[in-house]
Protein backbone atom coordinates (compact mmCIF):
# COMPACT_ATOMS: atom_id res chain seq x y z
CA UNK A 1 0.00 0.00 0.00
CA UNK A 2 1.24 3.43 -0.92
CA UNK A 3 2.08 5.76 1.80
CA UNK A 4 -0.73 7.75 1.31
CA UNK A 5 -3.26 5.13 1.39
CA UNK A 6 -1.41 4.39 4.44
CA UNK A 7 -1.97 7.66 5.94
CA UNK A 8 -5.61 8.02 4.89
CA UNK A 9 -6.01 4.82 7.05
CA UNK A 10 -4.15 6.63 9.84
CA UNK A 11 -6.47 9.62 9.99
CA UNK A 12 -9.43 7.23 9.85
CA UNK A 13 -8.20 5.18 12.64
CA UNK A 14 -6.98 8.51 14.77
CA UNK A 15 -10.26 9.95 14.51
CA UNK A 16 -12.49 6.52 15.53
CA UNK A 17 -10.10 6.06 18.14
CA UNK A 18 -10.76 9.73 19.16
CA UNK A 19 -14.96 8.81 19.07
CA UNK A 20 -14.44 6.22 20.80
CA UNK A 21 -12.32 7.70 23.66
CA UNK A 22 -15.01 10.65 24.01
CA UNK A 23 -17.77 8.02 24.02
CA UNK A 24 -16.20 6.38 26.48
CA UNK A 25 -15.46 9.71 28.27
CA UNK A 26 -19.19 11.30 28.19
CA UNK A 27 -20.17 7.69 29.55
CA UNK A 28 -18.47 7.58 32.81
CA UNK A 29 -19.37 11.66 33.30
CA UNK A 30 -23.23 10.22 33.05
CA UNK A 31 -22.65 7.44 35.12
CA UNK A 32 -20.48 9.51 37.56
CA UNK A 33 -23.64 12.05 37.62
CA UNK A 34 -26.30 9.88 37.85
CA UNK A 35 -24.54 8.14 40.64
CA UNK A 36 -24.35 11.59 42.51
CA UNK A 37 -28.30 12.75 41.88
CA UNK A 38 -29.49 9.65 43.97
CA UNK A 39 -27.04 10.12 46.70
CA UNK A 40 -26.47 12.20 49.37
CA UNK A 41 -25.98 15.34 50.29
CA UNK A 42 -28.82 16.95 48.39
CA UNK A 43 -28.80 20.84 47.71
CA UNK A 44 -32.38 21.74 47.68
CA UNK A 45 -31.64 25.44 47.64
CA UNK A 46 -29.52 24.66 44.02
CA UNK A 47 -31.71 22.57 42.32
CA UNK A 48 -34.79 25.07 43.10
CA UNK A 49 -32.48 27.74 41.67
CA UNK A 50 -31.79 25.42 38.59
CA UNK A 51 -35.58 24.87 37.99
CA UNK A 52 -35.92 28.40 38.06
CA UNK A 53 -33.93 29.53 35.44
CA UNK A 54 -34.08 25.91 33.22
CA UNK A 55 -38.09 26.40 33.79
CA UNK A 56 -39.42 29.60 34.67
CA UNK A 57 -36.59 31.73 32.72
CA UNK A 58 -37.29 29.60 29.92
CA UNK A 59 -41.09 30.54 29.30
CA UNK A 60 -41.15 32.91 27.35
CA UNK A 61 -38.79 31.94 24.51
CA UNK A 62 -40.99 28.53 24.35
CA UNK A 63 -44.14 30.46 24.39
CA UNK A 64 -43.00 32.68 21.72
CA UNK A 65 -41.57 29.23 19.49
CA UNK A 66 -45.40 27.35 20.32
CA UNK A 67 -47.53 29.99 19.64
CA UNK A 68 -45.68 30.89 15.98
CA UNK A 69 -45.91 26.93 15.18
CA UNK A 70 -48.99 26.38 15.67
CA UNK A 71 -50.45 29.68 14.05
CA UNK A 72 -48.02 28.24 11.18
CA UNK A 73 -48.75 24.53 11.54
CA UNK A 74 -52.92 25.57 11.21
CA UNK A 75 -51.67 27.55 8.10
CA UNK A 76 -49.52 25.09 6.61
CA UNK A 77 -52.17 21.88 7.01
CA UNK A 78 -55.10 24.09 5.39
CA UNK A 79 -53.11 25.23 2.49
CA UNK A 80 -51.83 20.95 2.27
CA UNK A 81 -55.18 19.73 3.30
CA UNK A 82 -57.53 21.96 0.85
CA UNK A 83 -55.69 19.94 -2.00
CA UNK A 84 -57.72 17.03 -0.72
CA UNK A 85 -60.72 18.62 0.42
CA UNK A 86 -59.60 17.68 3.93
CA UNK A 87 -59.63 20.93 5.27
CA UNK A 88 -61.66 19.50 8.62
CA UNK A 89 -58.92 18.02 9.73
CA UNK A 90 -56.46 20.84 10.54
CA UNK A 91 -57.26 21.19 14.48
CA UNK A 92 -56.92 17.23 14.82
CA UNK A 93 -53.58 17.32 12.83
CA UNK A 94 -52.17 20.74 14.90
CA UNK A 95 -53.08 19.22 18.24
CA UNK A 96 -51.09 16.04 17.63
CA UNK A 97 -48.23 17.38 15.43
CA UNK A 98 -47.99 19.74 18.25
CA UNK A 99 -47.87 17.40 21.46
CA UNK A 100 -46.38 14.30 19.63
CA UNK A 101 -43.48 16.38 17.63
CA UNK A 102 -43.21 20.15 17.46
CA UNK A 103 -43.74 20.67 21.52
CA UNK A 104 -41.12 18.63 22.45
CA UNK A 105 -38.52 18.99 20.04
CA UNK A 106 -38.69 22.83 19.48
CA UNK A 107 -38.90 23.20 23.04
CA UNK A 108 -35.86 21.12 23.69
CA UNK A 109 -34.28 22.72 21.11
CA UNK A 110 -34.84 26.56 22.26
CA UNK A 111 -33.76 25.69 26.01
CA UNK A 112 -30.39 23.80 24.50
CA UNK A 113 -29.78 27.35 22.63
CA UNK A 114 -30.62 29.08 26.30
CA UNK A 115 -29.95 26.57 28.94
CA UNK A 116 -27.53 24.44 27.51
CA UNK A 117 -25.02 27.32 26.46
CA UNK A 118 -25.59 29.33 29.46
CA UNK A 119 -24.69 25.89 31.80
CA UNK A 120 -21.54 25.58 29.54
CA UNK A 121 -20.20 28.92 29.73
CA UNK A 122 -20.69 29.19 33.40
CA UNK A 123 -19.10 25.95 34.20
CA UNK A 124 -16.57 26.12 31.56
CA UNK A 125 -15.48 29.67 33.61
CA UNK A 126 -16.03 28.27 37.09
CA UNK A 127 -13.38 25.58 35.53
CA UNK A 128 -10.98 27.78 33.97
CA UNK A 129 -10.65 30.02 37.02
CA UNK A 130 -10.25 27.37 39.17
CA UNK A 131 -13.69 27.64 41.14
CA UNK A 132 -13.85 23.81 40.40
CA UNK A 133 -11.14 23.65 41.82
CA UNK A 134 -11.78 25.36 45.25
CA UNK A 135 -15.18 23.51 45.28
CA UNK A 136 -13.03 19.97 45.70
CA UNK A 137 -10.46 22.02 48.35
CA UNK A 138 -13.63 22.99 50.39
CA UNK A 139 -14.91 19.72 50.73
CA UNK A 140 -17.84 19.58 47.86
CA UNK A 141 -18.03 17.24 45.16
CA UNK A 142 -18.16 19.39 42.16
CA UNK A 143 -21.02 16.76 40.59
CA UNK A 144 -22.95 16.94 43.30
CA UNK A 145 -22.92 20.67 43.72
CA UNK A 146 -22.67 21.38 40.03
CA UNK A 147 -23.97 18.87 37.46
CA UNK A 148 -26.63 16.92 39.65
CA UNK A 149 -29.03 19.93 40.37
CA UNK A 150 -28.73 20.75 37.04
CA UNK A 151 -29.79 17.26 35.29
CA UNK A 152 -32.36 16.97 37.88
CA UNK A 153 -34.26 19.97 37.15
CA UNK A 154 -33.58 19.61 33.37
CA UNK A 155 -35.39 16.80 33.54
CA UNK A 156 -38.20 17.88 35.74
CA UNK A 157 -38.85 20.93 34.05
CA UNK A 158 -38.74 20.21 30.39
CA UNK A 159 -41.81 18.47 31.03
CA UNK A 160 -43.60 21.10 32.53
CA UNK A 161 -42.28 23.26 29.70
CA UNK A 162 -43.61 21.30 26.75
CA UNK A 163 -46.92 21.14 28.50
CA UNK A 164 -46.74 24.88 28.41
CA UNK A 165 -45.67 24.51 24.66
CA UNK A 166 -48.51 22.09 24.15
CA UNK A 167 -51.02 24.58 25.09
CA UNK A 168 -49.46 27.94 23.89
CA UNK A 169 -49.63 26.03 20.38
CA UNK A 170 -52.69 24.71 20.33
CA UNK A 171 -54.39 28.28 21.49
CA UNK A 172 -51.94 29.71 18.41
CA UNK A 173 -53.83 26.88 16.21
CA UNK A 174 -56.87 27.90 17.36
CA UNK A 175 -56.38 31.76 16.75
CA UNK A 176 -55.56 31.39 12.98
CA UNK A 177 -57.93 28.67 12.65
CA UNK A 178 -60.53 30.85 13.77
CA UNK A 179 -59.85 34.07 12.91
CA UNK A 180 -58.15 33.84 9.70
CA UNK A 181 -59.55 30.44 8.37
CA UNK A 182 -63.00 30.78 8.69
CA UNK A 183 -63.27 27.51 11.34
CA UNK A 184 -66.39 27.74 14.24
CA UNK A 185 -64.71 28.26 17.37
CA UNK A 186 -66.51 25.31 19.12
CA UNK A 187 -66.31 23.08 16.13
CA UNK A 188 -62.16 23.82 16.35
CA UNK A 189 -61.98 23.02 19.58
CA UNK A 190 -64.55 19.62 19.55
CA UNK A 191 -62.17 18.63 16.63
CA UNK A 192 -59.00 18.84 18.75
CA UNK A 193 -60.18 17.26 21.52
CA UNK A 194 -62.03 14.10 19.36
CA UNK A 195 -59.12 12.06 18.55
CA UNK A 196 -56.76 13.50 20.55
CA UNK A 197 -55.28 10.61 22.90
CA UNK A 198 -53.59 10.15 26.24
CA UNK A 199 -50.31 8.97 24.94
CA UNK A 200 -49.85 11.57 22.11
CA UNK A 201 -49.50 13.73 25.17
CA UNK A 202 -47.53 11.23 27.84
CA UNK A 203 -44.80 10.51 24.52
CA UNK A 204 -44.18 14.21 24.20
CA UNK A 205 -43.40 14.63 28.12
CA UNK A 206 -41.58 11.39 28.49
CA UNK A 207 -39.82 12.82 24.93
CA UNK A 208 -39.38 16.19 26.93
CA UNK A 209 -37.68 14.51 30.28
CA UNK A 210 -34.82 12.62 27.92
CA UNK A 211 -33.99 16.08 26.10
CA UNK A 212 -33.95 18.25 29.29
CA UNK A 213 -31.33 15.32 30.52
CA UNK A 214 -29.79 15.62 27.16
CA UNK A 215 -29.70 19.42 27.28
CA UNK A 216 -28.07 19.97 31.41
CA UNK A 217 -25.57 16.45 30.54
CA UNK A 218 -24.54 18.55 27.57
CA UNK A 219 -24.02 21.60 29.17
CA UNK A 220 -22.50 20.16 32.33
CA UNK A 221 -19.94 17.65 30.14
CA UNK A 222 -18.91 19.93 27.97
CA UNK A 223 -18.47 22.85 30.45
CA UNK A 224 -16.89 20.67 32.82
CA UNK A 225 -14.18 19.55 30.55
CA UNK A 226 -13.43 22.99 28.99
CA UNK A 227 -9.78 23.83 28.82
CA UNK A 228 -7.79 27.15 27.39
CA UNK A 229 -9.42 29.97 28.89
CA UNK A 230 -11.89 32.34 26.80
CA UNK A 231 -11.57 30.44 24.02
CA UNK A 232 -12.14 26.95 25.74
CA UNK A 233 -14.95 28.26 27.41
CA UNK A 234 -16.48 29.95 23.95
CA UNK A 235 -16.03 26.33 22.05
CA UNK A 236 -17.31 24.48 24.97
CA UNK A 237 -20.60 26.19 24.86
CA UNK A 238 -20.68 25.44 20.76
CA UNK A 239 -20.24 22.32 21.57
CA UNK A 240 -22.59 21.79 24.24
CA UNK A 241 -25.40 23.35 21.72
CA UNK A 242 -24.66 21.43 18.88
CA UNK A 243 -24.40 18.07 20.68
CA UNK A 244 -27.41 18.47 22.27
CA UNK A 245 -29.22 19.42 19.95
CA UNK A 246 -28.07 16.59 17.68
CA UNK A 247 -28.85 14.07 20.69
CA UNK A 248 -32.25 15.39 20.85
CA UNK A 249 -33.17 14.83 17.14
CA UNK A 250 -31.68 11.31 17.52
CA UNK A 251 -32.99 10.51 20.84
CA UNK A 252 -36.60 12.01 19.37
CA UNK A 253 -36.52 9.45 16.60
CA UNK A 254 -35.38 6.24 19.37
CA UNK A 255 -38.40 7.63 21.58
CA UNK A 256 -41.14 7.94 18.77
CA UNK A 257 -40.14 4.20 17.32
CA UNK A 258 -40.66 2.91 21.31
CA UNK A 259 -43.45 4.57 22.22
CA UNK A 260 -45.50 4.22 18.85
CA UNK A 261 -44.27 0.78 17.44
CA UNK A 262 -44.58 1.58 14.14
CA UNK B 1 25.91 22.04 40.72
CA UNK B 2 24.68 21.60 44.21
CA UNK B 3 22.15 18.63 44.14
CA UNK B 4 22.41 17.67 47.48
CA UNK B 5 19.28 15.90 48.43
CA UNK B 6 16.13 17.62 50.46
CA UNK B 7 15.77 15.29 52.40
CA UNK B 8 19.77 15.18 53.57
CA UNK B 9 19.72 18.67 53.99
CA UNK B 10 16.55 18.47 55.80
CA UNK B 11 17.40 19.88 59.40
CA UNK B 12 13.84 19.35 60.08
CA UNK B 13 13.44 16.33 59.19
CA UNK B 14 13.34 14.01 62.16
CA UNK B 15 11.84 10.38 63.13
CA UNK B 16 8.21 12.12 63.60
CA UNK B 17 6.65 11.46 60.72
CA UNK B 18 6.40 14.46 58.00
CA UNK B 19 2.68 15.88 57.67
CA UNK B 20 3.12 15.42 53.83
CA UNK B 21 5.85 13.26 52.49
CA UNK B 22 6.34 12.99 48.56
CA UNK B 23 8.19 10.43 47.38
CA UNK B 24 9.55 10.21 43.48
CA UNK B 25 5.88 11.62 42.04
CA UNK B 26 6.17 11.46 38.52
CA UNK B 27 3.17 13.80 36.27
CA UNK B 28 3.28 13.64 32.51
CA UNK B 29 0.55 15.04 29.90
CA UNK B 30 0.81 13.34 27.13
CA UNK B 31 4.83 13.25 25.91
CA UNK B 32 5.44 16.29 28.19
CA UNK B 33 6.66 15.51 31.84
CA UNK B 34 5.84 17.74 34.37
CA UNK B 35 6.92 16.07 37.42
CA UNK B 36 10.06 13.79 37.48
CA UNK B 37 10.53 12.06 40.24
CA UNK B 38 9.75 15.09 42.93
CA UNK B 39 10.71 14.29 46.83
CA UNK B 40 9.57 16.87 49.45
CA UNK B 41 8.58 16.53 52.88
CA UNK B 42 6.65 19.09 54.75
CA UNK B 43 7.23 18.77 59.06
CA UNK B 44 4.20 19.05 60.54
CA UNK B 45 3.58 23.35 61.55
CA UNK B 46 6.54 23.94 59.05
CA UNK B 47 6.14 26.58 56.24
CA UNK B 48 7.70 25.42 53.17
CA UNK B 49 7.59 27.94 49.79
CA UNK B 50 8.76 26.15 46.58
CA UNK B 51 9.68 28.42 43.70
CA UNK B 52 10.70 27.67 40.84
CA UNK B 53 10.20 29.73 36.91
CA UNK B 54 6.99 29.20 35.13
CA UNK B 55 5.99 25.69 33.94
CA UNK B 56 8.28 23.83 36.31
CA UNK B 57 5.49 21.99 37.63
CA UNK B 58 4.80 23.75 41.01
CA UNK B 59 0.45 24.02 40.44
CA UNK B 60 1.04 20.36 39.45
CA UNK B 61 2.86 19.74 42.31
CA UNK B 62 0.13 21.15 45.00
CA UNK B 63 -2.86 19.68 42.54
CA UNK B 64 -1.34 16.32 43.35
CA UNK B 65 -1.80 16.27 46.84
CA UNK B 66 -5.04 17.41 46.46
CA UNK B 67 -5.93 14.72 44.45
CA UNK B 68 -7.54 17.26 41.49
CA UNK B 69 -4.55 15.08 39.07
CA UNK B 70 -3.72 11.67 39.79
CA UNK B 71 0.42 10.87 39.22
CA UNK B 72 1.45 8.00 37.37
CA UNK B 73 3.92 6.88 39.91
CA UNK B 74 4.69 7.85 43.24
CA UNK B 75 4.08 7.94 46.51
CA UNK B 76 2.29 11.00 48.20
CA UNK B 77 1.66 10.86 51.85
CA UNK B 78 -0.26 12.95 54.33
CA UNK B 79 0.10 12.67 57.96
CA UNK B 80 1.28 9.18 56.89
CA UNK B 81 -1.49 8.14 55.01
CA UNK B 82 -1.10 7.39 50.91
CA UNK B 83 -3.38 9.99 49.17
CA UNK B 84 -3.11 8.74 45.68
CA UNK B 85 -5.50 7.03 44.12
CA UNK B 86 -7.77 7.54 46.99
CA UNK B 87 -11.57 8.18 46.85
CA UNK B 88 -15.04 8.42 47.97
CA UNK B 89 -15.78 9.27 51.86
CA UNK B 90 -11.68 8.79 52.18
CA UNK B 91 -10.15 11.70 50.22
CA UNK B 92 -13.45 14.23 51.63
CA UNK B 93 -11.95 13.39 54.92
CA UNK B 94 -8.36 13.84 54.29
CA UNK B 95 -9.78 17.19 52.00
CA UNK B 96 -11.03 18.43 55.70
CA UNK B 97 -7.67 19.03 56.66
CA UNK B 98 -6.75 21.16 53.78
CA UNK B 99 -7.33 24.80 52.91
CA UNK B 100 -6.15 26.49 49.89
CA UNK B 101 -5.59 30.21 48.57
CA UNK B 102 -5.47 30.22 44.58
CA UNK B 103 -3.57 31.85 42.21
CA UNK B 104 -6.52 33.81 41.18
CA UNK B 105 -8.55 33.65 44.38
CA UNK B 106 -11.09 31.69 42.56
CA UNK B 107 -14.30 33.00 44.23
CA UNK B 108 -17.53 31.59 43.27
CA UNK B 109 -19.11 34.43 41.05
CA UNK B 110 -22.44 33.48 42.35
CA UNK B 111 -21.94 34.23 45.37
CA UNK B 112 -21.93 37.02 48.25
CA UNK B 113 -18.10 37.60 49.61
CA UNK B 114 -19.65 36.60 52.97
CA UNK B 115 -20.96 32.92 51.65
CA UNK B 116 -17.75 32.22 49.66
CA UNK B 117 -15.44 32.66 53.13
CA UNK B 118 -18.72 30.47 55.22
CA UNK B 119 -18.52 28.16 52.23
CA UNK B 120 -16.67 25.25 53.56
CA UNK B 121 -18.40 25.77 56.68
CA UNK B 122 -22.22 25.63 55.52
CA UNK B 123 -21.06 23.08 52.91
CA UNK B 124 -18.59 21.10 54.23
CA UNK B 125 -19.43 21.09 57.97
CA UNK B 126 -22.82 21.64 57.93
CA UNK B 127 -22.92 24.27 60.02
CA UNK B 128 -25.89 26.90 59.82
CA UNK B 129 -25.50 29.56 57.58
CA UNK B 130 -26.20 32.38 60.64
CA UNK B 131 -23.69 30.91 62.06
CA UNK B 132 -21.80 30.48 59.71
CA UNK B 133 -21.81 33.98 58.65
CA UNK B 134 -20.88 35.37 62.06
CA UNK B 135 -17.61 33.26 61.46
CA UNK B 136 -17.17 34.58 58.22
CA UNK B 137 -17.10 38.05 58.99
CA UNK B 138 -14.87 37.40 62.03
CA UNK B 139 -12.61 35.52 59.53
CA UNK B 140 -12.92 39.06 57.07
CA UNK B 141 -11.78 40.80 59.74
CA UNK B 142 -8.56 39.13 60.29
CA UNK B 143 -7.49 40.01 57.17
CA UNK B 144 -8.79 43.12 57.01
CA UNK B 145 -11.93 43.43 55.54
CA UNK B 146 -15.20 44.95 57.16
CA UNK B 147 -18.82 43.81 57.18
CA UNK B 148 -19.42 46.03 54.56
CA UNK B 149 -17.72 44.20 52.18
CA UNK B 150 -19.24 40.71 53.20
CA UNK B 151 -22.56 41.62 51.14
CA UNK B 152 -20.75 43.04 47.62
CA UNK B 153 -20.32 40.32 44.92
CA UNK B 154 -16.65 38.84 44.11
CA UNK B 155 -16.47 40.84 40.31
CA UNK B 156 -17.07 44.42 42.53
CA UNK B 157 -13.45 43.79 44.50
CA UNK B 158 -9.70 44.96 43.23
CA UNK B 159 -7.16 41.86 42.93
CA UNK B 160 -5.81 42.42 46.59
CA UNK B 161 -9.29 42.46 48.12
CA UNK B 162 -10.09 38.90 46.21
CA UNK B 163 -6.81 37.47 47.61
CA UNK B 164 -7.74 38.55 51.09
CA UNK B 165 -11.32 37.03 50.37
CA UNK B 166 -9.91 34.01 49.31
CA UNK B 167 -7.47 34.06 52.54
CA UNK B 168 -10.16 34.26 54.13
CA UNK B 169 -11.98 31.36 52.94
CA UNK B 170 -8.87 29.09 53.21
CA UNK B 171 -8.43 30.28 57.10
CA UNK B 172 -12.60 30.13 57.84
CA UNK B 173 -12.52 26.01 58.56
CA UNK B 174 -9.58 26.24 60.80
CA UNK B 175 -7.18 23.76 58.56
CA UNK B 176 -4.21 21.68 59.87
CA UNK B 177 -2.67 22.29 56.24
CA UNK B 178 -2.80 25.42 53.69
CA UNK B 179 -1.39 26.09 50.26
CA UNK B 180 -0.54 28.64 48.89
CA UNK B 181 -0.40 29.11 45.26
CA UNK B 182 1.21 32.42 43.81
CA UNK B 183 -0.14 34.40 46.83
CA UNK B 184 1.37 37.84 45.58
CA UNK B 185 1.07 37.50 42.32
CA UNK B 186 -0.61 40.33 40.12
CA UNK B 187 -0.48 42.38 42.89
CA UNK B 188 1.30 45.31 43.69
CA UNK B 189 4.43 45.05 46.02
CA UNK B 190 2.78 47.08 48.85
CA UNK B 191 -0.48 44.81 48.61
CA UNK B 192 2.35 41.96 48.38
CA UNK B 193 3.60 42.90 51.48
CA UNK B 194 0.25 43.34 52.92
CA UNK B 195 -0.91 39.55 51.96
CA UNK B 196 2.49 37.94 52.98
CA UNK B 197 1.89 39.57 56.83
CA UNK B 198 -1.54 38.26 56.93
CA UNK B 199 -0.43 34.80 55.83
CA UNK B 200 2.15 34.78 58.26
CA UNK B 201 -0.16 35.85 61.11
CA UNK B 202 -3.35 33.73 60.07
CA UNK B 203 -0.70 30.72 60.17
CA UNK B 204 0.67 31.61 63.21
CA UNK B 205 -2.95 31.92 65.02
CA UNK B 206 -3.60 28.48 63.28
CA UNK B 207 -0.36 26.78 63.95
CA UNK B 208 -0.86 25.37 60.16
CA UNK B 209 1.35 23.58 58.11
CA UNK B 210 1.63 25.44 54.90
CA UNK B 211 2.98 24.77 51.72
CA UNK B 212 3.37 27.95 48.67
CA UNK B 213 4.33 28.07 45.66
CA UNK B 214 5.32 31.25 44.11
CA UNK B 215 8.53 32.85 42.10
CA UNK B 216 8.55 35.68 44.16
CA UNK B 217 11.49 35.87 46.24
CA UNK B 218 10.77 38.69 48.86
CA UNK B 219 7.23 36.83 49.62
CA UNK B 220 8.99 32.81 49.88
CA UNK B 221 11.50 35.14 52.57
CA UNK B 222 8.98 36.70 54.05
CA UNK B 223 6.51 33.37 54.46
CA UNK B 224 9.08 30.27 54.79
CA UNK B 225 11.14 28.31 56.96
CA UNK B 226 12.14 26.64 54.29
CA UNK B 227 12.40 27.15 50.76
CA UNK B 228 12.66 24.60 48.38
CA UNK B 229 13.91 25.10 44.60
CA UNK B 230 11.92 22.66 41.28
CA UNK B 231 13.55 22.13 38.17
CA UNK B 232 12.37 20.21 35.63
CA UNK B 233 9.87 18.15 37.77
CA UNK B 234 12.18 18.29 40.56
CA UNK B 235 13.43 19.48 43.98
CA UNK B 236 16.93 20.36 43.30
CA UNK B 237 17.90 22.35 46.72
CA UNK B 238 15.85 22.71 49.74
CA UNK B 239 17.20 24.81 52.59
CA UNK B 240 16.46 27.25 55.81
CA UNK B 241 15.45 30.50 54.18
CA UNK B 242 18.39 32.13 55.60
CA UNK B 243 20.80 29.92 53.34
CA UNK B 244 19.07 30.37 50.32
CA UNK B 245 21.73 33.21 49.53
CA UNK B 246 24.84 30.69 50.26
CA UNK B 247 22.63 27.72 48.68
CA UNK B 248 26.12 27.17 46.72
CA UNK B 249 23.20 26.03 43.94
CA UNK B 250 23.77 27.72 40.58
CA UNK B 251 20.33 27.19 39.38
CA UNK B 252 19.09 28.75 43.39
CA UNK B 253 21.44 31.69 42.33
CA UNK B 254 20.89 32.33 38.67
CA UNK B 255 16.79 32.00 40.23
CA UNK B 256 16.99 34.42 43.21
CA UNK B 257 18.98 36.94 41.30
CA UNK B 258 17.20 37.12 38.10
CA UNK B 259 19.56 36.36 35.78
CA UNK B 260 19.31 35.27 31.82
CA UNK B 261 22.21 33.76 31.86
CA UNK B 262 22.87 30.41 33.45
CA UNK B 263 22.21 27.07 34.10
CA UNK B 264 18.73 27.68 33.47
CA UNK B 265 18.14 28.47 29.56
CA UNK B 266 14.48 29.46 29.18
CA UNK B 267 13.11 28.31 25.59
CA UNK B 268 13.31 31.54 24.01
CA UNK B 269 13.84 31.98 19.84
CA UNK B 270 16.12 34.55 19.82
CA UNK B 271 16.98 36.58 16.53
Amino acid sequence: MTAVGNNFLAAIGRIFLAFLGACGRLAVFTGTALSHCVTSPFYPRLLIRQMMSIGYYSLPVVGMTAVFTGMVLALQIYSGSSRFNAEGAVATIVVIGITRELGPVLTGLMVAGRVGAAMAAEIGTMRVTEQIDALTTLSTNPFKYLVAPRLIAGALMLPLLVLVADIIGVMGGYLVGTEKLGFNSATYLDNTFEFLEQIDVVSGLVKASAFGFIVSLMGCYHGYHSRGGAQGVGAATTNAVVSASILILAANYIITELFFDI
Amino acid sequence: MNNQSPQSQDSHESTAIPKIAMRDVHKSFGAKVVLDGLDLDVARGESVVVIGGSGTGKSVMLKCVLGLLRPEQGSIKVDGEEVVGMRGKNRERVLDKFGMLFQGAALFDSLKVWENVAFGLIQGRGMSRDDAKGVALQKMAQVGLGEEVGELGPSELSGGMQKRVGLARAIATEPEIIFFDEPTTGLDPIMGDVINDLIVDCVKELGATTLSITHDLASARKIADRIAMIYKGKIIWAGPTDQVDQSGNAHVDQFIHGRAEGPIQMEVLRP
